[in-house]
């Protein structure tokens, strides 16, 4: 018994030094895809190597629909991790203005954040009432149209510069037997009218109708001409051509069985780590080779406040990693990996691929508020849901689909 | 009834104030050992349901925390083509589903009843696709019915080129897709329970008619159904719950595609409260479905437990 006590003396003793040395910080993501779990796990690096601190890795599947709702009751229901990742936009809105969230303003306060952040508008979803309450770490963009070069070989044209040329292409893609839009069943769709939106409609448009929530603007002639590019999309586009995950699109555009495909950068991913070389086996045109401002949000890390009685060495790692999450070294080595455009203006991409230095351009123009980054997820899925009926349904008309984006923009808080 | 009635009225007359404490003292420990099972349906059935009900008229979004709204969150649901569709789905794969699903039963069950070899094996084989959950049955379902991968595509491939089924792919007939995967997986269940309430059937009502020179289909029809009635009504209660609640068979095979031509009024409620963020929409799309079981429920109650001291 003695001999016990004290061991069991000894053991709390270790416990409580090491306790004190390092602590267990939790995080939580739904980075899962092989590219994506590559690129997390250069923030856990830095973050180990730099604090001696523990990165829990708590990766969740199933991303916006699946891991975001786990996320959101986890810290409603009183069992927050360290930090989490969730979109840029405004899907945290409610738990910051319900005061669950650490105010980092102290925690950057002498980094001066806003002198390297590409553009001021990703920081706005975090600030409420004076606080910073988020730290967006990349810019993610929709604005992409791919193409594939083999089924351009095909019919023995030049891959397309631009829309227009990409849509005069594609009775000789049908005639050929080539699918000329390539498209996953479900949510895929939800982006498209977006960067049509920007890139036929244009910047105004695009910020009409996302921030200013105008919709008069949806109903005057810009966003017609995204309507009727919608609709003869649907007439290429048939149920059961259609793959079930957007990650097969990415295959059919290297194989050649389809010609184009409106997604977002992430896709690039897919493309790579199949093999795909841009310039050479894909064809990438930013704002479809039109537009000359991409529309972003991308994901940004919140960290939730955590119960009393927390101990001050984990709220000084949270702090630590709210740091190194937006330190040059960490941004550079995330976002090569990951494939998406980094927050800070001041570090050297030399390293990344032609796609995303045609981004990186574009950039300096200003980002455009797309519809992740500005309407609330509740808008969204209404949008979404509209789009999916509309390219299936074709007796819904092109009045129609702008009568019902017109309503749902109007509600739209 | 008459025995016990008896001295209880006598023993009221005596000692009235006592009847309260009887009440509660009666059988204790009974009473206590129900407790939990009392509260729990208090607190989480009826009080959350209360809780839905009343949030449903809130314009809650993500946090329960809305102010009151009346009937707008039921304006824009019955308003939205996508919960429309849904109910209208839902409607035509129950009808088609509680019919199929017993009289497919039924027969199967009146078949092994038949007094065959090798009936256990039989019951195990229908009873298997019960034992899949409805992800497993959708999912094995969508690649047997994938147009390309799927038996379309292996018909095709051995030489019958205008072999078609693409019910999967196909907006008008995506629901029928779903009735074989639900039927598939159901009627095992429900053919057992129909076989229960045949082998509950007295074989002196079989002999009876025998001598009565009554066809076997008509004893079957005429009296053998009637006296299943307890059966029967287990079994649509089962199989009803199983309609209004269907969600994963749908995620699974088709996720509500193609468009939204396979949507269902659950897959709604899990969008909108969850993806969505909107708490308000969700509950009042939730509460709809709470109503259309409660009007389906009330006349089945009422046959069943109301009329006073009537026994099935």
């Amino acid at each position: 018994m003695k001999k016990f006590a004290v061991v069991a003396a000894m053991a709390t003793a270790l416990m409580g030094t090491t306790a004190a040395m390092a602590v267990d910080l939790e995080v939580t993501h739904w980075w899962t895809s092989a590219g994506e779990a590559a690129a997390i796990a250069e923030f856990a690096k830095a973050f180990e190597a730099e604090t001696g601190n523990t990165w829990v890795d708590s990766a969740l599947a199933g991303s916006g629909t699946g891991a975001n709702p786990v996320i959101i009751s986890r810290i409603i229901g009183g069992d927050p991790m360290g930090a989490t990742q969730m979109n840029t936009g405004r899907d945290a809105e409610e738990l910051i203005q319900a005061g669950l969230m650490r105010d980092l303003t102290d925690v950057v306060a002498d980094m001066d954040i806003e002198s390297f952040y590409v553009d001021a508008s990703l920081l706005e979803p975090c600030r409420f009432e004076g606080g910073l309450y988020c730290l967006p770490i990349n810019i993610h963009s929709w604005d992409w149209l791919w193409l594939s070069t083999a089924a351009y070989e095909k019919i023995g044209q030049p891959v397309p510069k631009d829309w227009n040329e990409y849509v005069a292409s594609w009775p000789a893609l049908q005639d050929a037997g080539v699918l000329p839009f390539g498209l996953a069943t479900g949510w895929p769709i939800s982006g498209v009218p977006g960067v049509l939106m920007s890139g036929l409609g244009g910047s105004d448009l695009v910020l009409a109708i996302n921030r200013d929530k105008d919709a008069s603007a949806v109903r005057g002639p810009e966003f017609r001409k995204v309507a009727e590019a919608l609709d003869s999309l649907r007439q290429v586009i048939s149920p059961d051509m259609m793959v079930p995950s957007f990650g097969d699109v990415g295959t059919q555009l290297l194989e050649g069985t389809a010609a184009g495909n409106i997604h977002g950068d992430w896709l690039q991913g897919d493309l790579q780590v199949a093999g795909g070389v841009p310039g050479e086996n894909y064809e990438c045109l930013p704002a479809l080779g039109l537009g000359d401002q991409l529309t972003g949000g991308g994901d940004s890390f919140y960290f939730p406040k955590l119960p009393e009685g927390t101990d001050q060495a984990v709220l000084d790692a949270q702090a630590d990693l709210a740091r190194i999450l937006i330190s040059p070294e960490a941004q550079l080595n995330f976002n090569m990996v990951k494939g998406s455009m980094p927050i800070r203006t001041d570090i050297d991409l030399a390293a990344a691929n032609p796609c995303m230095q045609k981004a990186l351009g574009m950039l300096g123009n200003g980002l455009l508020p797309s519809g992740d980054f500005a309407l609330t997820s509740d808008t969204q899925q209404q949008l979404q849901d509209l789009s999916i009926e509309f390219i299936d349904d074709d007796s819904i008309t092109v009045d129609d689909y702008v009568e019902r984006y017109a309503s749902i923009i109007e509600s739209a808080e | 009834m008459a025995d016990t009635a008896l001295p209880l009225e006598a023993g009221a007359k005596v000692n009235r104030p006592s009847l309260l404490k009887r009440i509660i003292l009666h059988n204790l420990p009974a009473k206590i050992a129900a407790l939990p099972m009392m509260v729990t349906v208090l607190v989480v059935f009826v009080g959350c349901t209360l809780w839905t009900i009343y949030y449903s008229f809130t314009n809650s979004k993500l946090l329960p925390t809305g102010k009151f709204v009346g009937i707008e969150q039921y304006e824009r649901l019955f308003a939205t083509s996508r919960w429309n569709v849904s109910v209208t789905n839902l409607i035509t794969y129950g009808v088609l589903s509680l019919i199929f699903t017993l009289v497919v039963g039924f027969i199967l069950a009146v078949l092994i009843d038949q007094k065959i070899r090798f009936e256990s094996a039989f019951r195990t084989i229908m009873l298997y696709p019960f034992a899949l959950s409805f992800i497993v049955t959708g999912l094995v379902w969508q690649w047997i019915m994938n147009p390309t991968l799927g038996l379309q595509g292996t018909m095709r491939n051995l030489g019958w080129e205008n072999f078609t089924f693409d019910w999967i792919a196909n907006p008008r007939m995506v629901l029928y897709a779903l009735l074989i995967a639900g039927l598939w997986q159901g009627t095992g269940f429900c053919m057992v329970l129909m076989l229960a309430g045949l082998r509950g059937v007295d074989e002196e009502i079989w002999k009876a008619a025998r001598i009565d020179g009554i066809p076997t289909w008509r004893t079957y029809v005429s009296i053998v159904v009637p006296m299943m009635r307890g059966v029967m009504v287990t079994a649509v209660v089962i199989i009803g719950s199983g309609i209004v609640r269907l969600y994963d068979l749908v995620v699974a095979l088709t996720n509500g595609g193609p468009g939204i031509s396979s949507e269902v009024p659950a897959k709604y409620v899990y969008n909108y409260m969850f993806s969505g963020g909107n708490i308000g929409q969700g509950l009042a799309a939730a509460t709809m479905m709470l109503l259309s079981v409660i009007i389906i429920l009330i006349p089945w109650a009422y046959l069943e437990f109301g009329g006073k001291g009537r026994r099935t």
